[in-house]
């Protein structure tokens, strides 16, 4: 690959470039902020190019080809300590680059109409690109160190992009808060980083896999450990996730492209980097894969109880990553990067999906709004809608597909990723805490269930039934014929990625499969391209027991969306909800209520910490270490009130000291 | 390396610039201001064009330290010298500068931070002529301190930066200055007679051979540095003497005091929220480094054993200094003293990674000096330029300015996300090197402070979020956007900022052989 790795480089200046013409110029000039097409442009092509010298360098690599690396610069260097700014080029990293920039590209495009009205329409680009350049850094990294400075970066455009519309102090909070939870994650990595210093000597993904023998089994543990508690800020798990949901504040687009396409994949991506130090020790995969299961099935069931669409889109992306990691921790790294290919795929297209239909919706609440003051709706509630179908058609269509694609029906591309996982993970019941990796299946395939039902009674919810909106709201009668279509900008953007999660799945075509047709097969195109990068656990499985857990998976879901599609399939949500609800009782409220984990942060550790800055430290460092020093101030001053008495300037005192004095001296001279 | 200006060395025009300044000043009738303004200025650029001139002829390689041959633009005199006193012998005290990688970083980022403090002291009208003779005497205190070699001189320097300092707290300040500058003043006095007990005892017990063959007490610093000149019998004879501690204590409290480490800190909230913006720059760019500096040209390499032995001392208050600093800026509500708790917790990450006695810890701990330097400059000139406009200083007495003055926004989010060690900007590498550093010498206190983190990205975003963030007041609306002489402060240390964060490597090659000389000296001697 060396002849071709001078070309990474340009990847990742373009979008910096584009950040930087877009920040500096909007910032300096006012009249450069109205010219969208411009910015839009810039922007859009800062990515798009960078996505065509991706595809020729994907084009011009095997999967044999060696990893090959470019250095710019020495970064950062004191005594044996010395890191390189420098780019890697390997199957795994041109992979997850393709995605960045393709679907980066798309959603690029797709925000050309979404935010055209926005006032702050150049700054949204600038952060765009960045958020583009640091996640290409963090995916390009040739060491930890500047896979770190992605990994922050991307965290900082995160940040900036949720807050984007700033002025509300909701949205701000949220912004906070994803960057605060994520920086609890960081922490962990930082002490990774020191830790792997010290045992390796380098940073470098190179060295760290050369010299994986380096690692005892306890010290690859805690190194892994550390880096998966990173890794679970970043990519939303138990404990760290909640953030997320809250980060759907942001404009619609950045929630499609940061928080489920590409940044909350990366913890993904770097555990299957390192994987040969995850695979020396069975406790942290197992611990990997339960944590995994478990923020599966709890994120599916809050999923199943929201009514903000994006919010079951967010639960629906901690869900489907709690998936990967399920598959990491089972030792299935390609199936894992596979998921993150296909989810980037339908994932993307159901969020700029909702977008469409919150875009129609916010149009209605706008025009109501002109002509009555008092209407008031919030446009991502699915309570207010419904019906839609007929007035947003190529919205509906490619929802619906990116849909059955979630739920795992074949072939469309959800169904391969996941049945690999669900695959892999009963696999991994032949091996070292075999049995618990049994349940962990059995709890994947409960969370397939949901999956199918919380993503149609989503679906149907949206699109299905009869427009909700005149009923529940006065003023609003002939509101349906508000509705419009989105711009084809938009909508060209949602049919390119409907098709992609259609045909995503092809590259991962199980070979049992075919090999049951044909005898033996080779086709799993992405595992033969990922085969030098990570290491897989063996398939151990007979094709029969292949083919059982295939017909097992699709049954569930349809099972899933057969049961969604009785109970919501033409009527209306509240009242099924409160069916569901009655049903499980105390379960349902649990779920309700997000298992009252941001409760838990709130009022356990984010509020005693406050106080007690607050209230004791505070308090503490002025009353008792500035007391004790004001203390003896004042006591030197006591001391200096009473030797004021003898300063009193009257001749006769002084005289009357000095006789004294002397007397004294005297008899001690004579007497003595 | 030698260079000198019309017969005089370079370091000497560096330090005595800034008197010919105030010379001048005092020249100008008073109701002049703004010509007294433009000779301060044209003054303190021209140091800082010497400065640059210094650092770029600067050989890398040669180490200082202890080493008397590699030191460079070396100026060394007899200044006092007392032939004969009865049971002492000669008395010798030596005008002697130099620099090395220690100080060099420290002499530029003194001269950075002068030109900067003048042009954001354009707008101070009270007594104009009296602000900048002081002014500009506390630039050469400042100045002498790093390229002194003779710990008599050094001293000198160290006490000459408290009057000025004394005198713009206490007539420029805001309403509580008195009581600010006279606890400023008693606390840095009370090191300072620390620090002289110490010189004075270090003076009697360190003596060298002169080419006539006699024995010479002597206060340079390189000669107390070798241990072969400590006189047998002598109060700090010997390794690991009771004395030698006391000695180390001592010395330590009086540099710790301008850190300032936890628990010597409290002058420093107060002085920086009376003290006037320029001031607070100085105080915060250049003042608290004495204090770490002073440990390492002087602690370190005399009190070798000392430093040794208390290495974990060092590293625990570091740690203290980090959360607990950090804690305290929690639960500020003036924006002010809120950049001051930030100064305590990030000066405890220079004290943790020098305590470490590594290679990475040191140039980390250096580095941060210099870095905490620049940002926490831009941070205190951020909250001036609110001060200038608004004269309130509360953080929730702002919100949605990000709406009015979008340059100043941005601006003051770089230098904030510096603050809290983002990558890419510059405190992120020096507080990845101290933390690297300090966890080979000891894993749980690094551990522990590297929580500060987390704390600092509350704090910070918090800020940022009550001030920035949200609906803007109505009285705020019509506040001005940066005017061009506030973007001229804080272009340079945003581009300073950014540099660094992506290409430290100039400044850690400067320091790079003589901090390895340094840590490899003080691990030999020490052990």
């Amino acid at each position: 690959m060396d002849a071709y790795v001078h070309l990474v480089p340009w990847i990742i200046a373009l979008p910096l470039v584009g950040f930087l013409l877009n920040g500096l110029f909007g910032l300096a000039f006012e009249s450069y902020r109205d010219r969208k097409n411009l910015i839009g442009a810039i922007a859009t092509s800062a990515v798009f190019f960078p996505f065509l010298i991706a595809l020729y360098l994907f084009f011009a690599m095997s999967g044999d080809s060696e990893a090959a690396s470019v250095s710019l610069f020495t970064w950062m260097q004191a005594g044996d300590f010395s890191v390189d700014i420098a780019y890697r080029l390997d199957q795994l990293s041109i992979l997850m680059t393709l995605v960045v920039t393709g679907v980066g590209a798309l959603i690029h495009l797709y925000s050309v109409g979404y935010m055209a009205d926005d006032e702050g329409f150049w700054k949204f680009f600038a952060f765009m690109n960045l958020f583009i350049f640091a996640m290409l850094n963090l995916v390009l990294a040739d060491n930890m160190l500047l896979l770190f400075l992605g990994w922050e970066g991307v965290g900082l455009c995160s940040y900036l992009l949720i807050g984007f519309w700033y002025t509300d102090m909701a949205k701000s909070d949220a912004a906070k808060k994803a960057f605060l939870y994520n920086r609890v994650g960081d922490f962990a990595f930082l002490i990774a980083m020191f830790l792997v210093f010290q045992i390796t000597g380098s940073l470098r993904f190179q060295d760290i896999l050369d010299s994986a023998y380096l690692f005892s089994t306890d010290q690859a543990f805690l190194v892994g450990a550390l880096i998966f508690i990173g890794a679970t800020g970043k990519s939303a798990q138990i404990p760290l996730f909640v953030w997320l949901p809250d980060a759907m504040a942001g404009p619609t687009s950045v929630s499609a492209l940061i928080h489920a396409a590409t940044m909350v994949t990366s913890g993904i991506y770097v555990i299957s980097r390192l994987s040969p130090l995850y695979m020396m020790s069975p406790e942290l995969m197992l611990i990997v894969a339960v944590i995994g299961a478990l923020t599966a099935l709890v994120a599916a069931t809050i999923a199943l109880t929201r009514y903000d669409i994006k919010a079951v889109l967010a639960y629906s992306t901690v869900s489907q990553l709690g998936f990967m990691f399920l598959a990491l921790g089972s030792g299935a790294f390609v199936a894992a990067m596979f998921h993150v290919v296909t989810h980037a795929f339908f994932k993307a297209c159901l969020f700029l999906g909702s977008g469409s239909v919150i875009h129609a919706m916010h149009h209605v609440e706008h025009k109501l709004h002109k002509t009555n003051p008092d209407v008031h709706f919030d446009p991502q509630d699915m309570r207010f809608m419904g019906g839609l179908r007929a007035y947003l058609p190529s919205t509906y269509k490619t929802f619906l597909i990116a849909t059955i694609a979630i739920a795992g029906i074949p072939p469309l591309a959800g169904f391969f990723s996941k049945d690999e996982i669900l695959v892999m993970t009963f696999n991994a019941g032949a091996g070292v805490y075999g049995s618990i990796y049994y349940v962990l299946w059995a709890m994947a395939m409960l969370t397939a269930f949901m999956t199918a039902f919380y993503m149609f009674r989503l679906t149907f919810g949206i699109f299905h039934g009869s427009f909700r909106l005149p009923k529940l709201i006065e003023g609003a009668k002939d509101s349906a014929k508000l509705l419009h279509e989105s711009p084809w900008t938009m909508t060209s953007v949602l049919w390119g990625l409907a098709v992609l999660s259609v045909i995503g799945g092809f590259i991962g075509i199980p070979n049992f499969v075919v090999a049951t047709f044909t005898g033996t097969a080779d086709v799993n195109l992405l595992s033969n391209w990922l085969d030098k990068v990570t290491l897989d656990a063996d398939l151990i499985l007979s094709k029969q027991v292949e083919w059982m857990l295939l017909s097992g998976s699709v049954l569930v879901a349809s099972l899933g969306i057969f049961v969604a599609y009785k109970k919501y399939g033409n009527q209306e949500p509240v009242a099924e909800d409160e069916a569901v609800a009655a049903r499980f009782g105390p379960l349902y409220s649990l779920w309700n209520k997000k298992y009252l984990f941001d409760e838990m942060y709130e009022g356990g550790i984010v509020r005693p910490v406050v106080r007690f800055s607050d209230r004791v430290l505070a308090v503490f460092d002025i009353r008792a270490i500035d007391g004790f020093v004001n203390f003896i101030a004042s006591f030197v001053r006591f001391f200096g009130h009473l030797a004021r008495y003898l300063q009193t300037g009257m001749i006769q005192t002084y005289a009357y000291g000095m006789v004294i004095g002397v007397v004294l001296i005297l008899y001690l001279l004579i007497i003595r | 390396m030698e260079f000198n200006i019309l017969g005089i060395g370079v370091l000497t025009w560096l330090v005595f610039l800034p008197v010919l300044g105030m010379l001048l000043v005092l020249l100008i009738p008073g109701n002049n201001k703004n010509a007294i303004r433009w000779t301060a200025l044209g003054i303190t650029a021209l140091q800082l064009v010497l400065a640059v001139i210094v650092t770029c002829l600067f050989d890398r390689s040669a180490a200082g330290v202890n080493d008397p041959q590699s030191f460079q633009f070396i100026e060394q005199f007899r200044w006092i010298a007392v032939e004969s006193v009865p049971w002492i012998g000669k008395i010798e005290i030596l005008y002697f500068l130099g620099i090395d990688g220690l100080s060099i970083l420290m002499v530029l980022l003194t001269a950075i931070i002068s030109v900067i403090g003048v042009i954001s002291s354009w707008n101070i009208e009270k007594m104009v002529k009296g602000y900048f003779v002081l002014y500009l005497l506390l630039v050469t205190g400042m100045m002498g301190v790093f390229v002194a070699l003779d710990f008599f001189l050094f001293f000198i320097f160290w006490e000459v930066m408290l009057l000025p300092m004394y005198f713009l707290i206490g007539i420029w300040g805001g309403p509580r200055r008195e009581y600010a500058a006279i606890k400023f003043f008693i606390y840095t006095f009370f090191g300072g007679v620390l620090m002289l007990l110490v010189m004075l005892g270090l003076y009697f017990s360190v003596a060298y051979t002169n080419e006539a063959g006699e024995m010479v007490h002597t206060f340079n610093l390189l000669h107390m540095m070798n241990s072969a000149n400590f006189v047998e019998g002598s109060i700090f004879y010997g390794l690991d003497t009771t004395w030698r501690y006391i000695a180390w204590v001592a010395l330590f409290v009086s540099f710790a005091i301008k850190v300032p480490l936890f628990p010597f800190h409290t002058w420093l909230p107060d002085a920086h929220v009376e003290a006037p913006t320029p001031i607070s720059v100085i105080l915060a760019g250049v003042l608290l480094k004495l204090g770490t500096y002073g440990m390492l040209r002087i602690l370190y390499p005399i009190l070798p054993d000392g430093t040794v032995y208390f290495m974990y001392l060092m590293a625990f208050l570091g740690m203290i200094s980090i959360i607990y600093g950090a804690l305290c800026a929690m639960a500020q509500d003036d924006f002010k003293k809120l950049i001051a708790y930030s100064s305590i917790s990030h000066m405890g990450i220079v004290m943790l990674g020098m305590a470490s006695l590594t290679n990475q810890g040191t140039v980390g701990a250096v580095l941060q000096m210099f870095n905490h330097g620049t940002i926490t400059a831009m941070l205190f000139l951020t909250v001036g330029v609110l001060y200038d406009r608004t004269h309130k200083r509360g953080l929730y007495d702002f919100g949605g300015i990000a709406n009015q003055m979008p340059k100043y926004t941005g601006i003051a989010m770089v230098a904030l996300f510096a603050s809290l060690g983002l990558p890419g900007l510059s405190g992120f590498v020096s507080e990845f090197f101290s933390f690297l550093g300090a966890f080979d010498a000891f894993r749980w206190i690094t551990i522990i402070s590297v929580i500060g983190i987390v704390l600092t990205a509350a704090y910070v975003l918090w800020t940022i979020q009550r001030v920035f963030l949200g609906e803007g007041k109505e009285e705020h609306n019509s506040l001005a956007d940066l005017t061009g002489r506030e973007l001229v402060m804080f272009v340079p240390l945003l581009l300073i900022v950014i540099f660094l964060g992506v290409y430290p490597g100039p400044a850690i090659e400067l320091m790079n052989t003589s901090i390895s000389t340094l840590v490899e000296f003080v691990g030999l001697a020490g052990k």
